[in-house]
């Protein structure tokens, strides 16, 4: 019996890399552990998610799952392999898609749902999910306790746990389930994607990061920014109140409601570190500030600081990064 | 076109983390006598939303809340935005209700209400940051649901939505009625004009109960509970880089970044 459904998103037609972080996770809470991988033509992926440390792959095939852009089918094929397979836990990414999915899908079942948890473990006595989630914008942290219906759904942020190492000898059991969907039950129609044009290296995977704020005050300056992010192999990201006042694509926004980045090294520029900033960065392993306000919160989480007015700190460190980086 | 905006009291998010303060008892975080609370951000985001579809389709907006303890003044700014009816749903029964019972609520409430095409949220809540509720919502009351709206557009009973993506965004529609969800992309909230103001001032919230509605809170079971709320320690030591002048500064941080290997 599968106790922990972890659902299998994908990403660009293989397994999303949330789903590893998500198997770390499920190692920590007793019972077997079953990925869910959803969609159509699924040869190759179920292979793939078989080498994960799991017991089962359910692997649910439907031709209404090729595209992957109807939450409304992804929830509803969710909803019927949680009634075939009753799992105590299912475990969701915070994707794009899995923070609608989770709680839809709760609250169809009718138990509860843990968004955005950054920490998971069992009572000891009496086995129910235990959740650590940032909330109040991250000023503050809760524990929160499942009461007693399964399943448990626990909607994980991303990269907070490592990835489980794939080991292809693993090869754990494939059980291909059924599911009923028709075209009625797509409520939401899917039409079309469409791209912002951002150059360079992408905001999640970058490890050098160089942000700017509202302290920058205007669309300006960040062609300087850029220019840094460029001599550093890095990528260009803004506060929310940069990307409000249209000096930054919303693509670049960092934070709670924007990005999360993991990079080795963050540049902030006139950025104060609101708590909901830092949701974004906490990852961040150095953080390096320029602020002109000493008591700017952003200090309470950066390695290095300097205080002062970006506009006359910036093009020097500009240039003595340069000159560092090519002699 | 009849659309309801459902909105919610919340501490004020600037509020400095110095100002907050724990309640064990409630886990409930509290701010200093005298800051006033606030509307979510993102609900005042949906009013606007709103505000703009009634400017295309013309009906009525009804602004919809759950609560206790209402500061009046804050609650009624939808009014003086310019949404017709605003119900607030004030019960004392009705604190700390978390998500499932606002939804159990909200649904009761929007019932009676009535005729509704369009239902408007804000993406999350700056309080508990869930985004439980109007997902949920959609779900009881079997509507389509459509999130992170960044444009809105009616036509021919049908609702198309501009929803923002991490790189970009993506064309959606659904017919009508639908509950869809708004993010702070769909622009600033407007100001409340003086003439906006003084209407406001002059009616008076419709203000149902618990009883009103058929609902007996002694039956909401907590599906999950808070058993704890802490405030997360900072990280620690920064290392302020100083020199003569700011230029200088910034040659200087260069020079330590990379004695440290960090460039
Ligand atoms: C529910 C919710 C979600 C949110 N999500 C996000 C999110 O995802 N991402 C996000 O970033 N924000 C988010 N916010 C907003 C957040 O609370 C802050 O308002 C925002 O991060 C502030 O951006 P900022 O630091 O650029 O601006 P400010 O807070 O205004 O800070 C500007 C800083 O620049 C400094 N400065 C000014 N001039 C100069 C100068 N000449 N040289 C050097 N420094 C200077 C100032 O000292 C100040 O510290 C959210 C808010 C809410 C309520």
């Amino acid at each position: 019996m599968t106790e922990i459904l972890i659902v299998a998103e994908q990403l660009d037609g293989g397994l999303h890399p949330v789903v590893g972080e998500l198997v770390t996770a499920a190692q920590g809470l007793e019972g077997d552990r079953a990925l869910v991988v959803l969609g159509a033509d699924l040869n190759e992926l179920s292979k793939t998610a078989t080498s994960l440390d799991v017991d089962e792959v359910y692997v649910v095939e439907h031709r209404l799952l090729l595209e992957q852009t109807s939450e409304d089918l992804f929830v509803a094929a969710l909803e019927q392999v949680c009634r075939q397979t009753e799992p105590r836990v299912v475990l969701i990414g915070r994707t794009f898609l899995g923070r609608d999915v989770g709680p839809r899908l709760a609250y169809r079942l009718g138990v509860g749902v843990a968004q955005d948890c950054i920490g998971l473990k069992q009572n000891e006595d009496s086995g129910r999910v235990v959740v650590t989630r940032p909330v109040y914008g991250g000023n503050a942290v809760a524990t929160m306790a499942f009461g007693q219906q399964n399943p448990q759904v626990v909607i994980v942020r991303p990269r907070i746990y490592e990835s489980v190492e794939k080991d292809v000898s693993r090869n754990s059991e494939i059980i291909p389930l059924t599911v009923n969907l028709d075209s009625s039950m797509m409520k939401v129609r899917h039409i079309e994607r469409v791209k912002s044009e951002v150059e360079g290296v992408r905001l999640e995977d970058a490890q050098v990061v160089v942000a700017g704020g509202r302290g920058i005050g205007g669309p300006e300056p960040f062609s300087q920014l850029s220019e840094l992010a460029d001599i550093l192999g890095g990528a260009v990201g803004a506060s929310r109140a940069a990307c409000d006042a249209g000096w930054a694509d919303h693509s670049l926004q960092i934070g709670l409601t924007g990005a999360t980045i993991t990079p080795d090294l963050y540049v902030t520029v006139g950025i104060s570190g609101a708590s909901q900033h830092m949701a974004g960065c906490s990852g961040a392993k150095h953080i390096v500030a320029v602020n002109k306000d000493a008591n700017a919160n952003i200090f309470k989480e950066a390695r290095f600081g300097v205080v002062g007015d970006w506009s006359n700190i910036l093009p020097s460190f500009i240039v003595a990064v340069r000159d560092l980086s090519t002699g | 076109m009849n659309i309801v905006v459902c909105v919610k009291q919340v501490v004020d998010p600037d509020v400095p983390t110095s100002a907050f303060r724990l309640d064990d008892e409630t886990n409930r975080v509290r701010v200093a006598e005298g800051i006033p609370p606030v509307i979510n951000g993102f609900d005042e985001n949906a009013v606007e939303a709103a505000l703009i579809v009634r400017e295309e389709t013309g009906g009525k907006i009804t602004a919809l809340s759950v609560g206790n303890d209402f500061a009046m003044d804050v609650m009624k700014k939808p009014l003086s935005m310019g949404v017709d009816d605003l119900v607030l749903i004030d019960d004392p029964q009705f604190f700390q209700l978390d998500a499932y019972a606002t939804v159990c609520v909200l649904s009761e409430a929007i019932r009676k209400i009535g005729e509704f095409d369009l239902i408007l949220c804000g993406r999350q809540a700056s309080d508990w940051d869930n985004a439980h509720v109007p997902l949920g919502l959609a779900e009881t009351l079997g509507l389509p649901s459509i999130t992170m709206a960044q444009q809105i557009e009616i036509s021919n009973s049908m609702v198309l939505v501009h929803r923002v993506f991490p790189d970009g965004y993506e064309k959606v529609e659904a017919d009508l009625p639908a509950l869809v969800t708004v993010s702070n992309e769909i622009g600033q909230p407007r100001y409340p004009t003086l003439r906006g103001i003084m209407a406001a001032s002059r009616k008076s919230p419709i203000v149902w109960t618990a009883r009103d509605l058929g609902i007996d809170p002694a039956r909401f079971e907590p599906k999950i509970s808070v058993t704890g709320l802490s405030i997360p320690p900072s990280l620690g030591e920064c290392e302020f880089i100083e020199a003569d002048t700011e230029a200088e500064a910034g040659s200087r941080l260069a020079q330590r970044l990379r004695e440290v290997k960090l460039i």
